[in-house]
């Protein structure tokens, strides 16, 4: 794409983020009331009130390595077990009634239940660990089983190395449904995880904070708190997705 | 050693495709199987590649050699290189020399570098081919290897078979008698 229509582009998708940024101040001040709406601009100044305490960065801190360590652990645990799923028809079976019961059981009936096991703090690790281990094994499973078998016998019968069938033939097959399956796990579980932190109420965290701002019922500082969140989980998941393709981009390097 | 095939038979949902099926193949002289389609010469391939089990019949001489093979299908990695698809089957690739061979196919420096998903049929096929005689084995079979070539392209292209088979073994399933004859080799039909 040429420079001059990559800007083009840029600006028409700007062009809708001021008009919406039009429609909330304009309702802002129609309301006139910044505890029902608050306006860009008192969220914007709450924003930059936040930014200066510590507690704002400790509190990202607290609540992104929980989640991110959730979403870890449902990586690591949802690759091996589709694995094993898609070697051994016995574990499928075995999992395939408890990965249906996780994706049509409420966030919230999970939050509730686990408060009663896990302390407040562990929380969104294993809300955000829930939300993600389904959608990381059926993609997975889903991607180990459609692996070309025609190459698998190809393999076989040049004795390729295990690591050779795992770089040249499982990874580039496997790929497109492993970063289907994080893109959209990245936001489900981070929203899943502030959501437990609202109703789990951790001293320290993100959730914590947002929920005080509903007591004290400071519209624009919990407005301010949404836009973090926003912007944090747009940037947790390009960044992990910019991670994903520089590792790719390391191991097809040498395919050509 | 040779390897023989003796009274080899197999049946697909109690339909017999290879009936008491004997053969000798011999590094001395490549054999080509030939005749009408759905007479198990494909079901041969894959018992002799150990893919599918025979129902009964013995194959004597297989133990410790090592098969190469041209499928029907290229069965290429598709991501990787001309270049790449050769590598993988060899423990010290010398990436000179197989770009010479490569080259020797037909093929140019920039259609050896490129993935194998952006050649042509006739390019994808050469590359299986090579494949099969690069790879270390002591028997190769090719599953009608020469499909989609052009006339002038095959001939070069077996005149490399030739001169790459060494001293192995070699059965080419074709339909084709002009290839048993620039192969020089035994015609079994089926």
């Amino acid at each position: 794409m040429k420079p001059s229509t990559i800007w083009a582009d840029k600006l028409k998708k700007l062009t809708g983020v001021f008009f919406w940024l039009a429609v909330w101040q304009f309702a802002a001040m129609k309301i006139g009331k910044e505890v029902l709406l608050a306006s860009p601009v008192s969220t914007i100044k709450a924003l930059i009130s936040l930014c200066g305490q510590s507690a704002f960065w400790s509190a990202i801190i607290f609540s992104l390595s929980r989640i991110m360590l959730g979403f870890t652990l449902a990586l690591v645990m949802g690759v091996l077990l589709a694995g094993l799923s898609a070697m051994y028809d016995t574990v499928r079976y075995i999992f395939a009634p408890l990965f249906n019961v996780i994706k049509a059981v409420p966030v919230a009936s999970f939050i509730i239940l686990a408060l009663l096991w896990v302390r407040g703090g562990n929380l969104s690790v294993c809300i955000s660990f829930l939300m993600v281990l389904p959608i990381i094994y059926n993609n997975m499973l889903a991607g180990f089983t459609r692996v070309d078998k025609s190459l698998l016998e190809m393999a076989a019968v040049f004795r390729l190395s295990n690591l050779k069938k795992i770089k040249y033939i499982y990874i580039p097959q496997v790929l497109p449904y492993f970063t289907a399956a994080c893109t959209t796990s990245l936001g489900l579980c981070w929203k899943s995880g502030i959501a437990a932190e609202v109703i789990g109420m951790p001293r320290g965290s993100m959730g914590n904070r947002l929920y005080e701002t509903k007591l004290y019922m400071d519209t624009p500082e919990m407005f301010a708190w949404t836009v973090v969140i926003v912007i944090i989980s747009f940037i947790v998941e390009k960044g992990f997705l910019w991670l994903l393709d520089k590792i790719t981009a390391r191991i097809t390097d040498g395919f050509l | 050693m040779d390897i023989e095939i003796k009274n080899l038979s197999k049946s697909y949902d109690g339909t017999p495709v290879l009936e008491n099926m004997s053969l000798t193949l011999t590094n001395s002289k490549p054999v080509c199987l030939m005749g009408p389609s759905g007479r198990g010469k494909t079901t041969l391939f894959n018992i002799l590649l150990g893919l599918t089990a025979a129902d009964s019949g013995q194959i004597k001489g297989t133990e410790n050699k090592k098969f190469s093979a041209v499928f029907q299908e290229d069965r290429l990695c598709r991501q990787l290189s001309a270049l790449m698809n050769l590598a993988i089957v060899l423990d010290k690739p010398d990436k000179a020399e197989l770009s010479l061979l490569l080259g020797k196919m037909g093929l140019t420096d920039d259609e050896i570098r490129r993935p194998v998903s952006q050649l042509s049929g006739g390019q994808k096929r050469r590359v299986a081919i090579l494949r099969s005689l690069v790879s270390d084995s002591d028997v190769v079979l090719m599953d009608e290897p020469f499909k989609g070539l052009d006339e002038d392209t095959r001939r070069v292209v077996i005149a490399q078979v030739k001169e790459l088979l060494a001293e192995r073994i070699l059965l080419v399933i074709t339909h084709d008698e002009q290839d048993a004859e620039l192969l020089n080799a035994d015609i079994v039909e089926m």
